[in-house]
């Protein structure tokens, strides 16, 4: 089962489903409906390793041609990785919002904090009600 | 997150290729000259300036440092130099050239006695620090425009150096902050209207203050209950832009100074819009504490392709003790610079920029005052705001304004009338371009869908206003009969046709360097 | 009104089109109370000649710095500036075009400024550089807050060797940011001595940056290779000050002494005295902080039909955009006066840049020489370019003050930047270029022979 979260600032986190100790960390990254929103990403601007973000905290630093936008993180906890390939190529935010254009990874400080998030389902309704 | 529906255009455009200018073996089109960088021209050894040998070589006084090697700077004969800065001028458009109604922005027509005032060598070519015995025509210049600024806006002092409107906030933020400290009143946000310009919030970011948004109401106005509700003990000031970004003049704005003041905050204005006012309105008079000008909208300094402005910040006694350095003073007959924080000065928050301020602006500000006269100002904001009616008239029926109703000096639409089209905004900017137009600003001010803001100024003819009216409705007859072509092809006979914003934003290129691939057609 | 186009028919027939009977029904939304019924205390319009007159009048108030001998300097120098500067900024389409929004339209503007940017990274030794800003001293503030966004720190260390007017703007201008701002003591030029191990001494971990003035404000010219890499080792930026740009043409870049932002005042290529301004503010630095730079630049791009263009870029790190987390409020550059500096610039070229440099610099030591022959005046620097600080026998300020009285503009008095240092009363700038002639410097010697002694 995909164990997706979703915030109303259009950020999905991905939790890790292994049985190891890396459970309680999730991938962070922008919806595809985000990514059409900004259109044409020309630059992200990712937190050093090792930062530790409360919920709602910006993470990162979204540019497109014509806008800026933040990346809030939807959970606190400690930023574990980040997808260097971004600085590179900010066009995988277009092109695979939900894989290969994931921004950050956090290791959650608090698991109830999920509960404040949305799930496929109701993600998909917020954004059919914003249009 | 904003939805601009401008975005991917470019891709769509790419498609078509242009037939027009395939046929030349140089890439020119007559007068349309292709121009290659500088960089890419000249000789080595080559000057377009002579200079006398230097009597002695000797580099023993350099400390060791001398250069030890080439700075790569191109060398040019004076005739290359003027052709090829004349070749790059025929690329621009111009208000010389035509109708330029950029919104907000008040691209009046710039008087040439202005600018050959600004070249006296009485003027020009005095240094910020001669002494003062020296330069007693420049000081008395400079009293002269302060005090046209003080009577034609009703305040009692104006803080002249200022660089630019953006500066000019700074400046009246920072006298906000510093009267309030100095009244033991540490206040942390700062309000300020979701029309407003986005330099508004940038600028009291840059002096410390938290930022909130106060709402707009159904007419495109400050919503008074909404603002009421939000004073507190904790808001230092409201910045306002009057007249407003859409367009319109604050009707309560007497109400919002009495709320703001009641408060005890202080109501910052943003001049951008005194073009609307200029000696029909002194904006003390509104209950407004402080406001900057910008000398390059309303007294017509040339804008420059971006600068240099001019931003004076006019204010009230309450707050005049707080105004930066350098303060000019008269003592009889005799003018003189205060210029460290001393004497009266003590309590001035400090000074924003070097020397005394933007000396050239202020000649041919004073010019232009001095033409038009305390009458012939108070005929540019009447003839703007009636140009700018003009317009909203000729236009009604064929483009949707969010707010109906009287404009101030300039008129702005929104993209209602185009929703059910493929047509975007800036499709038709980029129409009006081919048709010899500049655009109306875009996309400005967010709180319109698509927004398109039209100021005409008050220097443009009925002619030329029929004409626009008349381009403009064909423009929307072309969109509603579903010629929907031209538009995503726009603009077809400008020097460059729709540019990679997108490229040149990723792989950021902001110089030449040797090894750039060039499409230079002389490589 | 010569300006305004409207006849009293056509404004009737507008008003008519319009459905109002009088202007002041345009005006309805103003409150009653603040409606001006009586006209303002101001002259009425006046014509061209009369215009002319009365500021030709006020020009005529003033001792022009051209038409007697000029040796003041302290941040602005008196150039010659070809006519073709001139000529070339006066047409029409970049006097009186907007910032390049619509760039299809803006092809001159945006191609020049690319050309300004390249040219000030390659006099200054660095890789970016942006499009201008409003003039060396808000440069320097700007560097010095990008300095605080690039480390996340919060403390910066000003020269003593630092116009004193540019350290009150970053004072000023940082004083709500958070910032704190660590000013070095300044100290008249000797011989030998090395500010420079001072400032090394200040730098920790902790500092954001150091800002230092090549040359500095008493015209020292001092290497800041040790002092970089000093700096480096801390993560600390190095910014250093250029307000004498033709210097550039002759002494070492400071980008290859480890300058990680140069900023310069660019008034003395192009632009003129103007009293003070306007001016231009030059701005350039690696390109790995370019993202933190503040300001307008050009970049290059393709059109639809694969033609080289430029456009405005890096735009979502303004104001219209990132509203309050804009990299700084600043709207405007100084367009025209980056255009003229770059047309100057132009037309010297590699040889004319270097020959101008050289030619101040054998002008001032043509002086400084002189002055170092005469009783009463000392010479304090060691090194120089074309500007150097002299003791006098008494105090500096009233001596300028006689020699101009006898129209001769000796130099900056050190007592009208630093008030509150008794030491510096006998201490005055003074500075040669290529406008200075033998003829100005034999009038300065003889004057001040009579005024020291």
């Amino acid at each position: 089962m995909v164990n997706i979260r979703y915030t109303t600032e259009h950020e999905w986190i991905r939790l890790e489903q292994s049985s190891g100790e890396i459970v309680g960390a999730g991938i962070v990254g922008i919806t595809d409906y985000a990514q059409q929103q900004l259109g044409d990403i020309v630059f992200v601007e990712l937190p050093t390793l090792g930062a530790v973000l409360s919920q709602g905290d910006e993470a990162a630093v979204i540019e497109s041609v014509k806008a800026a936008s933040e990346l809030y993180s939807p959970v606190g906890g400690e930023v574990v990785a980040v997808n260097e390939n971004l600085t590179e190529q900010p066009a995988l935010v277009n092109t695979d919002p939900a894989g290969s254009g994931w921004f950050v990874k956090i290791r959650l400080s608090d698991t109830n904090e999920l509960n404040g998030l949305m799930d496929e389902a109701s993600y998909r309704a917020f954004v059919d009600d914003l249009d | 997150m904003t939805n601009d529906r401008s975005q991917g255009r470019h891709r769509r455009a790419k498609k078509d290729s242009v037939a027009n200018n395939s046929s030349t073996i140089t890439g020119n089109r007559a007068l349309q000259i292709e121009e290659p960088l500088i960089f890419e021209q000249g000789a080595k050894g080559r000057t377009g300036v002579d200079l006398p040998a230097p009597t002695d070589e000797s580099t023993a006084a350099l400390g060791g440092l001398e250069r030890d090697k080439p700075i790569g700077l191109p060398g040019l004969s004076e005739p290359e130099v003027v052709r090829h800065y004349t070749r790059l001028s025929r690329n621009n458009y111009a208000i010389d050239i035509g109708f330029y109604p950029l919104g907000s922005c008040t691209m009046k027509h710039n008087p040439r006695l202005n600018e050959r005032l600004s070249r006296l060598p009485g003027l020009a070519d005095i240094h910020p620090l001669q002494p003062e015995s020296t330069v007693q025509g420049g000081l008395a210049l400079i009293e002269q425009v302060s005090n046209w600024l003080k009577i034609l806006t009703g305040f009692p002092a104006v803080a002249m150096s200022p660089a630019a409107g953006a500066q000019g906030e700074l400046c009246g933020l920072m006298t906000i902050r510093t009267h309030l400290m100095a009244r033991g009143d540490p206040r942390t946000v700062v309000l300020v209207p979701d029309s407003a310009h986005g330099t508004n919030p940038a600028t009291a970011a840059m002096c410390g203050y938290q930022i909130e948004s106060v709402p707009s109401n159904q007419r495109g106005r400050v919503d008074l209950n909404a603002l009421q509700a939000r004073l507190g003990p904790d808001i230092a000031a409201l910045m306002l832009t009057n007249p407003n970004t859409c367009g319109l003049f604050e009707e309560e704005i007497i109400e919002i100074a009495a709320a703001v003041h009641d408060s005890g905050a202080l109501f910052y204005c943003d001049g951008a819009n005194f073009n609307a006012l200029v000696g029909k309105v002194r904006p003390a008079d509104l209950g407004i504490d402080i406001m900057h000008l910008n000398l390059h909208k309303t007294f017509s300094t040339p804008h420059g392709g971006g600068g240099p402005g001019a931003g004076p910040v006019v204010m009230t006694n309450e707050l005049a003790p707080y105004a930066p350095l350098p303060w000019l003073l008269r003592e009889g007959e005799t003018l003189l610079l205060i210029e460290h924080p001393e004497r009266q000065a003590k309590t001035s928050f400090g000074r924003m920029r070097a020397w005394h301020g933007q000396m050239g602006m202020f000649v041919r500000a004073l010019a232009y005052m001095l033409s038009h006269g305390g009458d012939g100002l108070r005929q540019v904001a009447e003839d703007a705001v009636l140009n700018a009616n003009y317009l909203r008239v000729g236009l009604e029926g064929k483009y949707t304004m969010p707010y109906s109703g009287l404009c101030m000096h300039e008129v702005l639409c929104d993209d209602e009338f185009i929703k059910d089209t493929d047509i975007t905004t800036l499709d038709i900017a980029k129409t009006l371009i081919d048709e010899g137009y500049h655009p109306m600003t875009i996309y400005f001010p967010l709180i319109a869908h698509g927004a398109m803001l039209i100021e005409p100024t008050e220097t443009e003819s009925r002619q030329t206003l029929d004409q626009f009216i008349k381009v403009l409705r064909a423009i929307a007859d072309q969109i509603s009969s579903g010629d929907s072509k031209r538009f995503h092809r726009a603009p077809l006979h400008a020097p460059r046709r729709r540019l990679d914003e997108t490229r040149a934003a990723r792989q950021p290129n902001l110089r030449w360097k040797e090894s750039t691939p060039t499409s230079s057609p002389r490589k | 009104m010569r300006y305004l186009p409207h006849t009293a028919e056509d404004r009737r027939a507008m008003m008519t089109d319009i459905g109002i009977g009088s202007i002041e029904e345009l005006f309805k939304d103003v409150p009653n109370e603040a409606r001006l019924d009586r006209p303002l205390e101001l002259p009425n319009h006046a014509d061209e000649l009369s215009v002319e007159r009365h500021i030709t009048g006020l020009a005529a108030q003033n001792v022009t710095a051209g038409a007697v001998p000029c040796f003041i300097g302290g941040g602005a120098y008196r150039h010659h500036v070809p006519a073709a500067v001139d000529a070339l900024i006066q047409r029409g389409e970049f006097l009186t075009s907007y910032t390049p929004y619509q760039p299809e339209i803006s092809q001159g503007t945006l191609q020049a400024l690319f050309e300004f940017q390249t040219q000030v990274s390659l006099i200054t030794g660095m890789e970016v550089a942006n499009g201008s800003m409003y003039d060396g001293s808000t440069a320097c503030a700007e560097a010095v807050l990008m300095a605080g966004r690039v480390t996340k720190r919060q403390r910066a260390v000003l020269s003593g060797g630092l116009n004193p007017l540019y350290c009150d703007v970053v004072e000023t201008l940082a004083q709500f940011t958070g910032l704190e701002i660590e000013k070095s003591r300044p100290n008249a030029p000797t011989r030998g001595h090395h500010d420079t191990l001072a400032l090394e001494a200040r730098v920790n971990n902790d500092t954001a940056c150091v800002v230092v003035q090549f040359p500095d404000f008493f015209g020292v010219i001092r290497d800041f290779t040790a002092l970089s890499a000093r700096c480096h080792e801390q993560g600390t930026l190095l910014i250093v000050v250029v307000t004498e740009p033709v210097a550039l043409g002759a002494l070492k870049a400071p980008g290859d002494m480890g300058a990680d932002i140069v900023v310069g005042e660019g008034q003395s290529l192009g632009v003129g005295l103007n009293f003070g301004g306007p001016y231009v503010g030059l701005f350039a630095t690696k390109e790995k902080y370019l993202r933190q730079m503040p300001g307008r630049v050009a970049g290059e791009t393709l059109d639809s039909d694969g033609k080289r263009g430029w456009v405005l870029t890096l735009n979502a790190r303004e104001q219209h955009i990132r509203r309050e987390k804009a990299t700084s409020n600043i709207c405007t550059n100084s367009g025209l006066c980056a255009l003229a500096f770059s047309i100057h610039l132009s037309l010297l070229g590699e040889t004319g840049f270097a020959r101008l440099a050289a030619l101040n610099h054998s002008t001032a030591r043509s002086l400084a020489e002189k002055l170092a022959g005469l009783q009463g005046i000392e010479v304090l620097n060691g090194a120089y370019f074309n500007e150097f600080t002299v003791r006098l026998s008494r105090e500096s300020a009233p001596v300028i003050e006689e020699l101009a009285q006898k129209k001769i503009l000796a130099g900056v008095p050190l007592s009208r930047l630093y008030p509150d240092r008794k030491d510096f009363k006998d201490l005055a700038l003074m500075t040669a270029t290529e406008t200075t002639t033998d003829s100005d410097i034999q009038a300065l010697l003889q004057a001040l022979s009579e005024s020291v002694l």
